[in-house]
């Protein structure tokens, strides 16, 4: 087969590769962890995926990569922000979307589109772990419950625990207090959730968007985090079948359209 | 006054200061040789004089001490009364701004730090406190000030800050208090300004030992205007396409405006440096090689970036043709009028960005975008600088609906690198980077 693409996006967690056909068909995709050396994660994820879709990794005709390891991926054609891709790959899967919402590992921004999946403006969270993955993975952690677990858990929670610090340290000696008070778990979780959301409610408020809004980033997967996204924007969230591989999916796109 | 240090400062004026100038330029020189950046234009001839001019300064100011009357300033301060009275001036802020260039931002800090003072604290605070606690800086010694003076029309902070000053020198501070201007300016708000200047007077004739003259005060603000206007004819070649300089340059330029305002040398610069561009104008010679693109900038230089960010935004064909910043020395300084002195000096110092409403800012902002043709907009927000920074993302906002300007807020500081996150910005410039080529 000809004139198949990759997209590459190098996270601070996972590195996702996505293959596309010429009609914008995904044949297949991957996610790795990044680890120590990204150039290596890139490697492997691009591998991976072109094994599941039975192609030859010497034959892709063009490779996009982003993500913050975007310049540790050697091969790539070209190099485009994850918010142009986060931006690209929602509108792909979303035709409604005009407001993205990526809540990744280590930073969570928020996007305007226009109808053809430009962006038109963009807030990020700046210098500060809260409202980002890595805020859940430390709790997840003190709590000792998986991370894919704490979407089930708060949606079950009767009560709410109130988190009331932005920090991500003291936060998590909030719920360590809370804990010693034998508090729910899943009440914990809650207002685990709720504070995330407040911190990025506050970014999605800046833009002023009223249309479809697309949740990528591994948070998404959290349902938990969702429901309570949902009750703050006021309406349904698109929340992609694999939000992880958005930024991936763009920086396909991206290779597509300049081929 | 004694008459040793006048010998003294009379000496280093005629003789001491000629010969460090020359060495400052040689250094210049010998620089200039090595350095050649690909994406940028011809360097500008005359920042060598620029560079005698500022060498001058902060080495005549070690001398000035028993001379001549010292005294600390803030940047909005109507320095103008204080020259009528030959008072040798040190601005605290662009004395910050060096070191900020050269990196030195939080070494001085954390002095300041380490006997208190928090980190959120405005960084120009924190390193003119750090000065004054350890007598490190990197132009050799500050002259110690004879009187303090501050005005609230860029920040309340500087109230704090020169309050702590005046406790450490033991010195007089005195205050000349701006009132907001939410919609205009009023009668009472004149009349209470002038009066302020009125007691002034009679103050500073017993700090400085000197008699006031009505005839050397106008032609201070006399010359002050004419700089003010100097400096306005320099921004505005940057109205040509392709621009003779960008605003990096014009942040280093600046500093005879801010510090040396009143002064003929400050007047008999810009002249010279008006005169450069101008020829540059007429040759067609852009500060950067490629300008495809045309850029503003809102507050604060980030001081420590200026030379990568010179080169990062040049290398894509983005030049910085006007900012806020910059502009704010050229839009009321020429309010000044001789013939009605301190009634104008009032309104002069009062009406600057800082002191006025957002309203004022963004049919300002809208103007300058209009004017320079300015294609997209980057917007510092300062931690230091917490009035220049506040109402940036209505600001933002309310552009981008009106004129569809494609911007970008990145969060720094003006000298604390600290606050600056390399891989953040990087990121969100980028982002930009993409937006205003996508937009045509």
């Amino acid at each position: 087969m000809k004139g198949w693409v990759i997209g590459i996006d190098v996270g601070s967690l996972t590195t996702d590769a996505v293959i596309m056909d010429e009609d914008k068909r995904v044949l297949s995709f991957s996610i790795v962890d990044t680890g120590y050396n990204s150039t290596d994660a890139a490697r492997e994820a691009m591998t991976v995926a072109a094994g599941r879709a039975g192609l030859e990794l010497e034959d892709v005709s063009r490779l996009v990569a982003t993500g913050y390891g975007r310049a540790a991926v050697p091969e790539a054609n070209k190099r485009v922000t994850e918010i142009a891709c986060h931006a690209a790959g929602a509108v792909y899967l979303f035709p409604d979307t005009e407001m993205v919402i990526d809540i990744g590992g280590q930073d969570s921004k928020v996007i305007k589109v226009g109808k053809d999946g430009r962006v038109q403006d963009f807030v990020m969270n700046d210098k500060c772990a809260a409202g980002t993955g890595r805020f859940l993975e430390v709790m997840s952690a003190k709590l000792k419950i998986p991370l894919d677990g704490m979407g089930d858990i708060s949606i079950s929670a009767r009560g709410e625990a109130a988190i009331s610090s932005v920090c991500t340290v003291f936060a998590e000696s909030e719920v360590v207090s809370l804990v010693a008070r034998n508090c729910p778990k899943e009440e914990i979780v809650k207002g685990i959730h709720r504070s995330v959301v407040n911190r990025v409610w506050a970014m999605t408020r800046q833009l002023r968007v009223s249309g479809g809004v697309t949740m990528t980033g591994g948070v998404a997967k959290n349902r938990g985090v969702v429901a309570l996204m949902e009750e703050r924007v006021g309406r349904r969230i698109n929340v992609p079948d694999e939000p992880q591989i958005v930024g991936a999916l763009g920086a396909a796109l991206f290779a597509l359209r300049e081929k | 006054m004694s008459i040793a240090p006048e010998i003294r400062y009379r000496f280093m004026k005629d003789i001491g200061a000629p010969l460090v100038m020359g060495m400052a330029g040689l250094k210049g020189k010998r620089k200039a040789a090595i350095k050649r950046d690909v994406p940028l234009g011809p360097p500008l001839k005359c920042s060598k004089r620029l560079k005698e001019i500022m060498t001058r300064h902060y080495f005549l100011s070690r001398y000035a001490e028993g001379a001549r009357p010292v005294a600390w300033v803030t940047s909005g301060a109507p320095v103008e009364l204080l020259r009528a009275f030959d008072f040798y001036t040190v601005y605290p802020e662009n004395h910050g701004a060096l070191c900020g260039a050269q990196k030195l931002g939080p070494e001085l800090c954390s002095i300041a730090e380490g006997h208190g003072y928090n980190q959120d604290l405005c960084s120009y605070a924190r390193i003119d406190i750090g000065v004054c606690l350890s007598g490190k800086t990197p132009v050799g010694r500050l002259p110690r000030p004879d009187i303090l003076f501050a005005s609230n029309n860029i920040c309340q902070t500087v109230m704090y800050w020169y309050r702590v000053l005046a406790h450490h020198w033991k010195i007089p501070l005195m205050v000349f208090d701006t009132p907001f201007n939410f919609v205009s300016l009023d009668r009472s708000a004149i009349t209470y300004m002038v009066r302020q200047f009125e007691e002034m007077i009679p103050e500073l004739e017993r700090i400085s030992g000197r008699k006031f003259s009505e005839k050397k005060f106008k032609e201070v603000l006399r010359l002050g205007k004419s700089s003010a206007m100097a400096w306005g004819e320099v921004l505005a070649t940057m109205k040509t396409v392709p621009s003779p300089m960008t605003i990096f340059d014009a942040f280093v330029h600046l500093a005879p405006i801010v510090s040396l305002r009143g002064l003929p040398v400050t007047l008999e610069y810009y002249n010279v440096l008006l005169s450069e561009l101008k020829d540059r104008v007429s040759k067609g010679i852009g500060a950067i090689v490629n300008e495809r693109k045309r850029l503003m900038w809102d507050n604060i230089a980030i001081w420590y970036k200026i030379r990568d960010f010179s080169r990062l935004f040049a290398e894509r064909g983005m030049n910085f043709v006007t900012a806020t910043y910059t502009n704010a020395w050229a839009e009321t300084i020429s309010y000044m009028d001789e013939r009605n002195p301190m009634e104008s000096l009032a309104k002069a110092y009062s009406l600057v960005i800082l002191n006025n409403n957002l309203d004022h800012r963004l049919k300002l902002m809208e103007r300058l975008i209009k004017e320079y043709q300015v294609d997209g907009l980057v917007i510092h927000s300062a931690r230091s600088c917490k009035p220049y920074s506040v109402g940036q993302y209505d600001l933002k906002r309310l552009l981008m609906e009106r004129l569809a300007v494609p911007s970008v807020v990145i969060e720094a500081d003006i000298t604390d690198f600290r606050a600056y996150s390399e891989e953040q910005t990087t990121t969100r410039l980028e982002a930009f980077f993409e937006n205003i080529e996508d937009g045509g």
